[in-house]
């Protein structure tokens, strides 16, 4: 009996079976789309982290308040102590003490309500230096961006996010117009060029003013000098980890601390944040991917069921056919195709499955959901080999069986 | 009808003898047996019941015999046919098949000689639903390892000799009683095996459709096969040549048929 033959054959006796063969299908058909959706996103997950980090801008250092030794590496923001100041970010600045670093731009975020006569809009705004166009690689979309001198006289100017500009301003042209910030009244400058739809969304939510506006007038109060995060700029790529290095000593010389490890603000290039990101993504794909398995043992189990069943129901012809000169291992074989076909045709539907849902579910979701040709080859080996595995004990049995009591059975 | 039974043999002749060899005359004669049992018993054990179904049966059969074993329900009937075709083993005795220990081969070894020695033709007649009638009848090709090429060609061929040319790809549920035994005797025939063993092959068929069927032994003995057929219907038995009784798992009577 050849193989094409013995395929045939499984092939017959599972269509023989329709709704039961698609009932047990359908147990591996969940259970592979379910892994290879896990897999897409968390591959969709890790690329948007990526992409969102690489959008910061180019040849980036970002300086953070908070210990690097803290093994979160993540820390930052609320509940981190204040520990980065304005002082800091123009001690960087420096063409002595930091040559490297070709361009510093600080930033002072906060969440606020920007109000024209109209309406209001809650978004976040960014108290920053003029040099943040080029060290975040934003460009303008209308008007120009605040200068070096509104930054050092403290003007009431502002820049908006394409998106911010509409929300406010609807189609007119947001140049010329003037908003407030907390009772303060802003003229806003110029409107930023979207950053597409790949990006995270608060890029194109926000408002841009002048670091010193945003302090002195803006937050004031004992918080006014500290900032949330410092960009640092190198030249290239070369010159990055001697950035780094300047930066280092310099604000551990500010801060009085002697050791590195006693460091209170951590310094990152745009790789490392990368890593550390798509590491946490990593361990979470791995985890759930373990849970959608499970799910595919489970409809193992449901082939090894079915095709106990189907021995048992068709002991006469399984004696039958060793009347007829059928050996041992051409029963098994018989038994093991129909249970791989059963896995196989699993895997295929639920690739299918798979495929078709990470093209809707990003649509809904607002994630992407990468599918690798790997990960759909991958796991519809993985369901033959489930069927193929969960058919050996009923196969063995039908194999066993001895000819007189299979042709006797009723 | 003798001339559409000529086969195109050559294939598998394990007796050594040439199966297109005019019948020998039934009885005793020099030539070792095909068939040769000695004191076989059979004890089915059933939990702690035990129930003895053979009880030491010496028989021999030879080469081109037409023998009716005939016996009371319950005599051991089915369980010596099963014992001759190796579908089950003896729990006591002997059993040579053409000379060989039938109780020193293993399963591959029997599964082996079911496919090339012997044709089985069953009172259920055992066919395959979900196949049609010619997928059937290549069943023992199929596990003979006959080219597939060949194999539709001589299942053809078989059910053409049975009378069934234009029924080929029916299936056996729009298949009367009667045919569906013809396709079976087509299968039994078609690997040319040297013996045939029956269990009952007219149990379930009406007169006409009995005298079919016993149309096609009477052809298949002419050709030289061996022949074995279980009935418990004396006018069926007298087709054959040697009538063996069987009663209580021992033989009876062993007799030449007169006709
Ligand atoms: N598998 C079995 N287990 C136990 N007893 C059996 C089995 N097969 C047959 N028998 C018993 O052996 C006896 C002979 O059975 P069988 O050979 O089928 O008789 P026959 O074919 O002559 O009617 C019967 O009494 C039957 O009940
Ligand atoms: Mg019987």
């Amino acid at each position: 009996m050849s193989w094409t033959e013995t395929l045939r054959t499984g092939l017959s006796a599972v269509r023989a079976h329709g709704l039961r063969s698609t009932l047990t299908v359908l147990g591996i058909l969940i259970g592979i789309a379910a892994v290879i959706l896990t897999v897409g996103l968390g591959l969709g997950t890790q690329k948007d982290v990526s992409a969102q980090i690489s959008a910061l801008g180019s040849n980036l250092l970002i300086v953070t308040p908070g210990s690097s030794t803290d093994t979160s590496g993540m820390r930052g923001g609320f509940g981190s102590s204040a520990t980065l100041t304005r002082a800091d970010a123009a001690a960087l600045t420096s063409e002595v003490t930091a040559p490297d670093v070709a361009a510093v731009a600080a930033e002072k975020t906060s969440s606020l309500s920007v109000e024209t006569s109209s309406t209001n809009w809650t978004t976040s705004v960014v108290g920053t230096s003029a040099a943040w166009t080029d060290v975040r690689g934003r460009e303008l979309a209308s008007g120009a961006f605040f200068t070096a001198d509104d930054d050092a006289a403290g003007a009431a100017v502002v820049v908006l996010g394409s998106q911010t500009a509409t929300e406010l301003f609807g189609t007119t042209d947001a140049v010329g117009q003037v908003v407030t910030i907390e009772d303060l009244t802003f003229t806003v400058v110029g409107v930023l060029t979207e950053e597409g739809a790949d990006a995270a969304s608060d890029l194109d939510d926000l408002a841009v003013i002048p670091l010193s506006t945003m302090a002195d007038q803006v937050v004031g109060g004992t918080d006014r000098n500290s900032v949330s995060t410092i960009y640092l700029q190198a030249e290239s790529t070369d010159q990055l980890s001697a950035a780094n290095q300047e930066a280092e000593t310099l604000l551990l010389n500010l801060h009085s601390i002697s050791s590195v490890d006693d460091a209170d603000f951590s310094i990152n290039s745009q790789d490392s944040l990368v890593s550390t990101a798509t590491a946490v993504y990593r361990t979470l794909t791995v985890l759930l991917t373990g849970i959608a398995g499970l799910s595919l043992l489970v409809g193992g189990i449901g082939v090894m069921n079915i095709m106990l069943v189907s021995v048992t129901e068709r002991t006469r012809e399984i004696g039958l056919r060793k009347a007829l000169g059928a050996p041992p291992w051409a029963i098994r074989r018989q038994f093991l195709v129909e249970a791989t076909v059963l896995g196989l045709a699993g895997g295929v539907l639920g690739a299918g499955l798979g495929i078709v849902a990470a093209r809707v579910l990003p649509d809904l979701l607002d994630t992407s959901i990468v599918v690798s040709g790997v990960a759909v080859a991958g796991s519809i080996a993985i369901a033959m080999a489930i069927g193929l595995v969960f058919g050996v004990y009923p196969a063995t049995r039908a194999a066993r069986l001895a000819p007189i009591d299979a042709l006797r059975s009723e | 009808m003798a001339e559409a039974l000529s086969f195109d043999t050559g294939t598998d002749t394990d007796t050594g003898t040439d199966t297109r060899s005019a019948p020998r005359p039934a009885g005793r004669h020099g030539a070792d047996p095909v068939i040769d049992l000695h004191g076989a018993g059979k004890t089915y054990r059933t939990g702690t019941l035990e129930y003895e179904a053979l009880r030491g049966i010496d028989l021999q059969i030879h080469e081109g015999e037409y023998v009716a074993i005939m016996g009371p329900s319950g005599s051991g009937k089915s369980t010596l046919m099963n014992i001759i075709g190796c579908l089950d083993t003896l729990t006591a005795g002997e059993y040579h098949l053409s000379g060989d220990d039938v109780s020193e081969l293993d399963e591959v070894e029997l599964a082996q000689i079911r496919n090339r020695r012997i044709g089985f033709v069953f009172q259920q007649f055992n066919l395959l639903a979900s196949l049609p009638a010619w997928r059937n009848v290549e069943l023992p090709l199929m596990y003979g390892r006959v080219p597939m090429h060949e194999r539709k060609q001589r299942a053809i061929e078989a059910l053409e000799r049975v009378g069934l040319g234009d029924r080929l790809a029916n299936r056996p549920g729009e298949l009367s009683g009667g045919q569906q035994q013809r396709v079976a005797v087509a299968r039994a025939l078609v690997g040319e095996p040297s013996l045939i063993l029956a269990d009952e092959p007219t149990g379930n068929l009406d007169s006409t459709s009995t005298t079919d069927v016993l149309g096609l032994f009477d052809e298949l003995h002419a050709q030289g096969r061996t022949l074995v057929l279980i009935t418990h219907e004396l006018e069926v038995a007298q087709r054959a040549r040697r009538i063996v009784w069987v009663r209580d798992g021992r033989i009876h009577t062993d007799e030449v048929n007169g006709r």
